[in-house]
């Protein structure tokens, strides 16, 4: 009983899974602690404003980084227009082109140009995150749960903003119950639907998070797995495993950003015209 | 509450279930689809995917609770 005790605190020691996932007061620096004197970690600054915290924290950094990153490649890239794109412009063209034509124009129509570039800068700060989230010493800011509350506030204040300006505040929210219902069935309905206006939003919050989360955990569990079973040898099983899912992790950093955009994209739409 | 592990776990399973079901019908469907009708296949994708994320969604939600579960208990 003892022994088990002992190898299951070994175990919690070596795989901190939640210290991994959740938002930390410290960021990880691989090459600026020589001496170990702070376990590899670099404390953040705290600040409280009004009675709320609001510290710098690990998925803030990651947040900043990810808006640096974007801002300097897209600056990069597109600095000097060119009619025949190279190298780095010619990677944003492509993603940009195909949210266009395929996505956003074809569900919204030409109405679509307005939020384009709101839905352009959701997708590529997601993307950012996601594959930032995969670097070593990193961090996911999209695996926070406020984050992509966050950005689902933003999307889901753009879709009340492209009701109410199209259809007017009464129209709007007079669109969201269905026309030509008795009375008596309007005490039903007008909670129902009201609820339904807000899953929309919260859906996508989960979404967002509980994919980034779901795949780390995955990883970690995988190669936690070797100090779980007190093995090396489960690191030949276990290892391979952990990168399949990492590459996998890479392509649903993709979709999951795409998704984002696509259901924002369709939420917005059927909030400015009601009737399709 | 020493039950509360295995109620997550079997949930989580729930959830995969019922996830692998819909999400298996619906790329079956959607496949079909596109063997009968080639040039439809632009359509069919971006339905596919946007009814696809709907039923993730919902197992998402599903796992996240059981998460909670565990870590809560």
């Amino acid at each position: 009983m003892a022994g088990e005790t002992q190898a299951a605190d070994a175990a919690n020691a070596q795989v901190d899974i939640i210290g991994h996932i959740l938002d930390s007061p410290y960021i990880e620096l691989p090459f600026v602690d020589f001496h170990h004197l702070l376990a590899g970690k670099v404390s953040l600054p705290s600040l409280e404003l009004f009675g709320i915290d609001l510290s710098i924290t690990r998925h803030v950094v990651i947040m900043w980084v990810a808006s640096i990153l974007l801002i300097v490649l897209m600056l990069r890239a597109f600095r000097k227009p060119r009619t025949v794109p190279s190298g780095l412009a010619n990677f944003f063209e492509a993603i940009v082109l195909f949210l266009r034509d395929e996505v956003v124009l074809p569900i919204m129509g030409e109405d679509g140009k307005k939020y384009l570039p709101f839905l352009l800068t959701l997708f590529f700060f997601i993307l950012f995150c996601n594959l930032l989230g995969l670097v070593p010493y990193s961090a996911t800011a999209t695996g926070n749960i406020s984050v992509t509350a966050g950005l689902a506030l933003c999307s889901f204040l753009v879709m009340l903003g492209a009701g109410i300006a199209n259809n007017g505040l009464f129209g709007y929210f007079k669109s969201l119950i269905p026309s030509g219902v008795p009375p008596v069935l309007l005490i039903i309905l007008i909670p129902v639907e009201l609820i339904g206006l807000l899953v929309k939003p919260f859906a996508l919050c989960v979404r967002l998070f509980a994919n980034m989360t779901g795949g780390h955990v995955a990883i970690l569990v995988f190669l936690g797995l070797i100090s779980i079973l007190q093995s090396e040898w489960i690191a030949i099983g276990s290892v391979p495993f952990a990168v399949a899912i990492y590459m996998l992790e890479i392509f649903v950093g993709f979709v999951q950003a795409f998704v984002f955009t696509l259901l924002s994209t369709v939420f917005i739409s059927m909030a400015a015209h009601p009737d399709h | 509450m020493e039950f509360a592990y295995m109620g997550a776990g079997i949930g989580m399973g729930l959830c995969a279930i019922g996830a692998g079901l819909g999400i298996g019908l619906l790329a079956g469907k959607a496949l079909e689809g596109v063997a009968r009708q080639p040039e439809a296949v632009g359509d069919i994708r971006t339905n596919m995917i946007l009814t696809a994320a709907l039923v993730e969604g919902v197992a998402l939600i599903g796992e996240v609770f059981c998460l909670l579960i565990v870590l809560t208990k």
